[in-house]
This record gives structure tokens, C-alpha cells and sequence, in this order.
């Protein structure tokens, strides 16, 4: 018991605090005034040269959110956000782009080395000679517009698109007009109907016919700019035959005031197509009393357009002081599947409410779903999965195993299910379980000489272990150290 | 090596040691006999610090430190081992992944370097072969699955590893069939030496035909009540502890 509580009590008072990403990097921003208005939905598009359609479909989204409600049905609390107090557009100051990685501020480059980023990596993002064995593509979104892209040549030799969607917007419009909103459409909900309207920037992925992307493409992506809502865009194609492994990655400097994330991700997996996505997310969580942190509303969404096509999320889900996510798939070809992984770990004030939707509509498709959500101190981690058959879904086919874990007693987990099958054949699984790390598996541990909360990562890192292999190697050991760190009470 | 003086300790506001005092020199095995529920495993918990025990009087100390104040990784580090009545499952945590973890614990606590992967590996597959102890079994999840008999094996393996001062096993030999008793006696025997010590508790002699003890001593309601030689063991198998527990009583 007192060893729980007292891994609890570090965890909470230690870790939360000691935040190791809190700090602020000070590059000036050339921004737009506060507020929510046409005016600045139409200096956004201008600001970003975009045709006149996208204009209009910005505009148009804009008129739609005014009429809309921002959700309450999640298990999540947090003082009304002002809409009207954010900033919606911020970009370091650098006139024109620049053309390559000498020319990204030093001071960019200095944030990467405090954020962790792997050597190599970094390498790659300082343009060393040799770094290229590494074959992770990084296009660096710093605030809302991306400063750094590499690879860019090898990727072309393959015909693979990867570039900011500002950028896709001038260069290959056809395609951002063919497949943009057509997965999660302006309408959708608050959150993407507002990010529709004001999107800075994000990632454009274009794979064409038979192509497997010859390396894993890399995004980090950072909040920076005070008070800025960030709202990110990526649409991700992948055409027939074609195969892509995306890497997401976050981390957030500290801030006192709350800040906003409402990012859309479009998925399209055409015939025999495969998209794996992994994200590593890490953002501010908010101090030990719960202020600031990031409040993180994300439409993730994935479509199974073609037969036989895949597309896999999965995701270790740690900062945040609230989340409101589910990457979702939409089965819409016969024999495609579906897969979402989950590692959620909440501590402190933290409040997380995930999980995912897999809409089952062609004939024999499958989806698979694990989740594995981890409470400590104070916090609230909630999982909230839809499992749907169509009444065409002949043969549909689910696996869900969500599993809890509690450490310490005061904190909760919760999981809402909502399962629906209109079609007789359809067979759905569903296996949940809550558990509690024993004191007699700490005591195990610390007699074997490990210290409490050594044992605590451990135990842990054992509980996720089913979905860590689902995560390329670099980032299961990513993933792996910040579980520890999330958990422990070292810091560094 | 560890000198126990009137020992006094509590669990939920319940006295169950009440006046402990033993001592054990290096080298020596010293047995612990008792019925059940007089404070066997209670002991093992204590030496070991468990949370959730109250010493309210009398002291520990190992060769020379008073490990009261410690908490119970320390104590691992300093040399203390005890081999589980219920080893514990670790789901998802492989049997190999354990061992380092806590082997590389233990050195950086006494600011040793960390094993490096090969000499893990070798120090591993050595003591797992004398031990019967499977590669297949090293690769699954720490005790999760194996039977009562893998269990105990797997304890006298990590006390192979980790190379304890003084090892404390408690009722290591239940659930075992005589030939992996002998396999674990075996394994015993091997790490004896002039400086490290064995608390071996049991409930029957039979484990003492393997491990000969240097002392015997019968615990009956939290105090030692009667220490001799290996005579004495054959003496409560034959007799019971009828005479102890009344004595105590
Ligand atoms: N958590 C506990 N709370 C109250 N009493 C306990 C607790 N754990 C053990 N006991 C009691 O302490 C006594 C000694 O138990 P134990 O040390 O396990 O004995 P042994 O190992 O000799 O069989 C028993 O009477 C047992 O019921
Ligand atoms: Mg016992």
C-alpha cells in the first residue's frame, strides 16, 4: 500500500512539475490579430496563396461552425474555451521559405536537441553527410508552417509526394482537391468544421500505384506561439497497391494558459493499398495543480476505400491535459481491415477520453482493436470504442481487447463500448479487463532490487507490451522511455 | 552476518512477531521450522522490508548496518534475497527482461557498471542449464503460465544471478516432486560458501536431506522457541511441534 502511494505521490509532485519538455523557444511570430472572423479566415488563404476554391471552402466551412455546438458528451471538463481569444495564424519570421537546412534557425535546431530528438534525426535535420542511411524522411512542422523538408529527392525518384499541404496546394492541386474532406467531411463535428475553416498547415502524402514508400515518413510537430490554437491538417493517399508507414511525434514547450489543438487527419487507402500511422504523443500536460497543458481534440480518420486495403493506427498517448481522439476506420471495401493499437497514460490532472470507431460496410472486413489505457494520480482515462456493421456488411468481423490499468486509488478508468451490428453474420468479440499493479508485484520487484518506481515502468512496460510491437523499432523505444517517464520520478 | 534481536513487528495493528532473536554466521544454513501461521513468511517479509509492516521494537542488522531504515531495493542491493513462498506473475515482461533489469538495478545501486548484453546472455544460459531451466521459458513472461515446480526454479535462478549475501528461502521446497527438489537442492549447494549465509525455511525434514543445516530453529507464534542441530528437524518429524506450540502458548 505505502509503496503505491508513495510512487503515486512522486509521480505526482516529481514528474508532473519537472516537465522535461517545458521550456520556450524564442522565435518572433508574424501573426494575425486574436480573434475568429472572415476577414481572418480570408488572410489565412492569402497569407498561403490558395486558389479561390479553397478560399470558398474555407469560408464555407467557417459559416457552417458558427451554427454548431461544441460536444459535451465526452467524459471530460475544462473551463469554455474563448474562441474569439486565440490567435489563428502564427509563423516564424522568414519571409521567404527557406530552400535548405543551413538556413533553418539555429534556434529551431537547438529546440530538436532539447526535445530529445534522436541523433540521427537530428542529423538528418542538420543535413550531415551520411545521416541518410537513417532513410526517415522529417518534414519538420514548427508552428504553422513547415521550415524543414529532406528527402525530398529519393522520394521523388519514387514518385512519393511529401510535402506541407500549403505547399501541396500550389504544386499538385488536383489531387488536395480530389481527396480533401472527403474522409472527414467540413460538416463533421466542431472541432474539424473549425479546423476547415482556419488549418494552417500539416502534412501532404501523395504514394502512387504499386509504390512501396522506399522509408518511414517523420512529422514533428510543436506548439510554440502563445495562446495559438494549432490546427493541423494531413491527408495521406495511398493508391493502388501502394504501401506507406507515417510517423507522428509531439512534444510541447510549457505554457501557463491553456492551449488548443483541434488537428484533422485524412486516411484514403485505395484497392490493396496499406497505411500504417503511429503517433507518439507527448504534449504539455499541465502542472501538478492541473493549470495549463494542452487540450488536444483531434479528428483522426481513415478510409478504407478500395478492396483489400488496410490501414493500421497505432498510438502511445501521454501529454495532454485533455485528449479527445478516435482515429477511426471506415471499411468501406470488401475485405478490407481495420487496426488500432493504443497505449493512453494518464497522470495528474490529466483526462483522457480515446478509443476508436470501425465502421464495418463491405462484405468480409475486419477490424481489430487494442487498447490499453494506464491511470495514475488524479486522472481520468476513459475509453470509447464504436464497433458498427452495416446491414451490407456480410461476414464482418471484430476483435476488441481493452484493458485497464490503475495505480493508485485515485484515479479512474472507464470503458464505454457501443457495439451495433445490422447484419446477422457479422461477429464482433469484446474482452475488457480493469486491474491494479498488486503491492505484491512491487514488493517482487524492489526484492529483486528495483526501486518503486522503476518497478511501476516496468510492470507497465510489460502491461503495453502487445502494442509496443506494433510500433516501428526506433519508436517503440521512444515510446518505451517516455512510459518511464511519464511514470517515474526521474527526470532526464 | 545477520543478527535479528527481539524482534517485534506488526501487520494491520496485529502483533505476529513478538520478540525474535536469531542470529545466523557467515557461511552457515540455518534452518526455520514452525507450523503454519507462526510467522514464517512474516519473518522473510520483514528481513526483506515489505511495505506494510510496523517494527515496533528490537533491530536487524547485517554484517554491521542496521537495514531498518532501508527500503527493500536497497536491502536487494545490499545482498538480502528471498526466494517466494507465491512467486509473483509479471504479464508481458519477459523472464529475460526481468533478470537484467533487476541484475542491472542491483549494480547501479552499488555503482557497479551495467552488464553489457553478451555477458548477460552467458551468465544466463550457464546458470539456466544447471538449473533445468528451459531457453523457451526464458523467453516467456516472468512466471506467467508455469507451474508451481517452474516457479520455484525460477527463483533459485535469479538467486544464482543476483549473488546474495545471505538468501532467505521460504517453503521453496512445497509443490516440488523429488527430482526437482533435488535440482533446486543442487543448485543451493552450489552457492554455498564461506561468506554467504541461508535462511532456508521449511515445514518438512525432507528438504533437509538435501541442504544439510548447520542450526535448526523451530518458530512457534512469532518467537524462536527451541534451537539445536540437524537432529532436531528429524526430531519434530517425528514428533510434530505439539510441545513448542504449547510451550509458546
Ligand atoms: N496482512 C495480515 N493481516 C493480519 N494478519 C496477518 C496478515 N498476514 C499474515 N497474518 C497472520 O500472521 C500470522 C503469521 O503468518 P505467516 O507469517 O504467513 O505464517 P507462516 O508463514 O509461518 O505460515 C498468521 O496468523 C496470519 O494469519
Ligand atoms: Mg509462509
Amino acid at each position: 500500500m505505502a509503496a503505491v502511494q508513495e510512487t503515486v505521490d512522486k509521480v505526482r509532485s516529481v514528474e508532473v512539475d519537472a516537465y522535461k519538455y517545458g521550456f520556450v523557444t524564442d522565435i518572433e511570430s508574424d501573426m494575425a490579430p486574436k480573434g475568429l472572423n472572415e476577414d481572418i479566415v480570408r488572410f489565412i488563404s492569402a497569407k498561403k496563396d490558395e486558389p479561390e476554391w479553397m478560399t470558398q471552402w474555407r469560408l464555407d466551412a467557417y459559416k457552417r461552425w458558427l451554427t454548431m455546438q461544441e460536444p459535451v458528451w465526452a467524459r471530460v471538463n475544462y473551463p469554455k474555451i474563448d474562441f474569439q481569444d486565440l490567435y489563428y495564424y502564427a509563423a516564424p519570421k522568414r519571409s521567404p521559405g527557406p530552400k535548405s537546412l543551413d538556413e533553418v534557425d539555429p534556434e529551431l535546431l537547438r529546440t530538436y536537441e532539447k526535445l530529445g530528438i534522436p541523433l540521427r534525426e537530428r542529423e538528418i535535420l542538420a543535413g550531415v553527410e551520411g545521416a541518410a542511411e537513417r532513410r526517415v524522411a522529417v518534414d519538420a512542422v514548427f508552428d504553422s508552417v513547415s521550415v524543414a523538408t529532406t528527402f525530398k529527392a529519393e522520394l521523388a525518384k519514387a514518385g512519393v509526394i511529401f510535402c506541407p499541404i500549403s505547399e501541396a496546394l500550389q504544386t499538385h492541386p488536383e489531387l488536395v482537391r480530389k481527396y480533401l474532406g472527403t474522409v472527414v467531411p467540413v460538416t463533421d463535428n466542431y472541432y474539424a468544421t473549425l479546423n476547415s475553416a482556419v488549418f494552417s498547415d500539416g502534412s501532404f502524402v501523395y504514394v502512387p500505384p504499386g509504390v512501396r514508400c522506399p522509408m518511414e515518413l517523420s512529422t514533428y510537430f510543436r506548439i510554440n506561439e502563445k495562446n495559438t490554437g494549432q490546427f493541423e491538417r494531413t491527408l495521406i493517399i495511398a493508391d493502388k497497391g501502394s504501401y506507406v508507414s507515417y510517423l507522428e511525434g509531439c512534444t510541447a514547450p510549457k505554457r501557463d494558459e491553456n492551449q488548443l489543438h483541434a488537428a484533422v487527419v485524412e486516411l484514403v487507402a485505395l484497392e490493396d493499398a496499406e497505411i500504417k500511422y503511429s503517433t507518439v504523443q507527448n504534449w504539455y500536460p499541465g502542472d501538478s495543480e492541473g493549470r495549463g497543458g494542452i487540450y488536444n481534440f483531434v479528428t483522426k480518420r481513415g478510409d478504407c476505400r478500395g478492396d483489400r486495403s488496410k490501414i493500421s493506427w497505432t498510438q502511445v498517448e501521454t501529454g495532454s491535459a485533455i485528449t479527445w481522439k478516435y482515429p477511426s476506420c471506415i471499411l468501406r471495401g470488401d475485405e478490407s481491415r481495420g487496426e488500432f493499437y493504443s497505449i493512453a497514460i494518464s497522470n495528474g490532472h490529466q483526462q483522457v477520453d480515446s478509443g476508436t470507431k470501425m465502421l464495418h460496410l463491405g462484405k468480409n472486413t475486419s477490424s481489430r482493436i487494442i487498447s490499453k489505457g494506464i491511470a495514475a494520480g488524479r486522472s481520468d482515462n476513459t475509453y470509447r470504442g464504436q464497433v458498427f456493421a452495416h446491414r451490407k456488411a456480410k461476414g464482418a468481423r471484430n476483435f476488441t481487447n481493452c484493458d485497464s490499468l490503475l495505480i493508485g486509488d485515485t484515479c479512474g478508468a472507464h470503458t464505454v463500448p457501443y457495439i451495433e451490428s445490422r447484419n446477422a453474420s457479422a461477429v464482433f468479440e469484446h474482452e475488457a479487463t480493469t486491474s491494479k499493479i498488486s503491492d505484491d508485484q512491487l514488493f517482487y520487484c524492489m526484492q529483486r532490487g528495483l526501486s518503486g518506481e522503476e518497478a511501476t515502468a516496468l510492470i507497465v512496460n510489460g502491461f503495453v507490451r502487445d502494442v509496443l510491437q506494433q510500433l516501428p523499432m526506433e519508436f517503440a523505444v521512444e515510446a518505451q522511455k517516455l512510459i518511464a517517464v511519464s511514470l517515474e520520478g526521474s527526470v532526464g | 552476518m545477520l543478527t535479528i534481536t527481539d524482534l517485534h513487528a506488526n501487520i494491520d495493528g496485529k502483533e505476529i512477531l513478538k520478540g525474535l532473536s536469531l542470529t545466523v554466521k557467515p557461511g552457515e544454513v540455518a534452518a526455520i521450522m514452525g507450523p503454519n501461521g507462526s510467522g514464517k513468511s512474516t519473518l522473510s517479509y520483514v528481513v526483506a522490508g515489505r511495505d506494510g509492516y510496523e517494527v515496533t521494537e528490537g533491530s536487524i542488522v547485517l554484517n554491521g548496518e542496521d537495514i531498518l531504515a532501508m527500503d527493500a531495493h536497497e536491502r536487494a542491493a545490499k545482498g538480502i534475497f528471498l526466494a517466494f513462498q507465491y512467486p509473483l506473475e509479471i504479464p508481458g515482461v519477459t523472464t529475460m527482461t526481468f533478470l537484467k533489469a533487476a541484475m542491472n538495478a542491483q549494480r547501479k545501486q552499488r555503482g557497479e557498471e551495467e552488464l553489457t548484453t553478451p555477458d548477460f546472455i552467458k551468465r544466463v544460459r550457464a546458470a539456466a542449464d544447471k538449473l533445468g531451466v528451459s531457453q523457451e521459458m526464458l523467453r516467456r513472461a516472468l512466471n506467467v503460465g508455469f507451474s508451481g515446480g517452474e516457479k520455484k526454479r525460477m527463483e533459485v535462478l535469479q538467486m544464482v544471478l543476483l549473488e546474495p549475501k545471505i538468501a532467505i528461502l521460504d517453503e521453496t521446497d512445497s509443490g516440488l516432486d523429488i527430482d526437482a527438489l533435488r535440482i533446486v537442492a543442487e543448485g543451493v549447494n552450489a552457492l554455498r560458501s564461506p561468506d554467504r549465509s541461508f535462511l532456508v525455511i521449511t515445514h518438512y525434514q525432507r528438504l533437509l536431506d538435501y541442504i544439510v543445516p548447520d542450526s535448526v530453529h523451530v518458530l512457534s507464534a512469532g518467537r524462536i522457541v527451541k534451537s539445536g542441530d540437524k537432529e532436531l528437524a528429524h526430531e519434530l518429524e517425528k514428533n510434530g511441534y505439539r510441545d513448542y506450540v504449547a510451550d509458546a502458548a
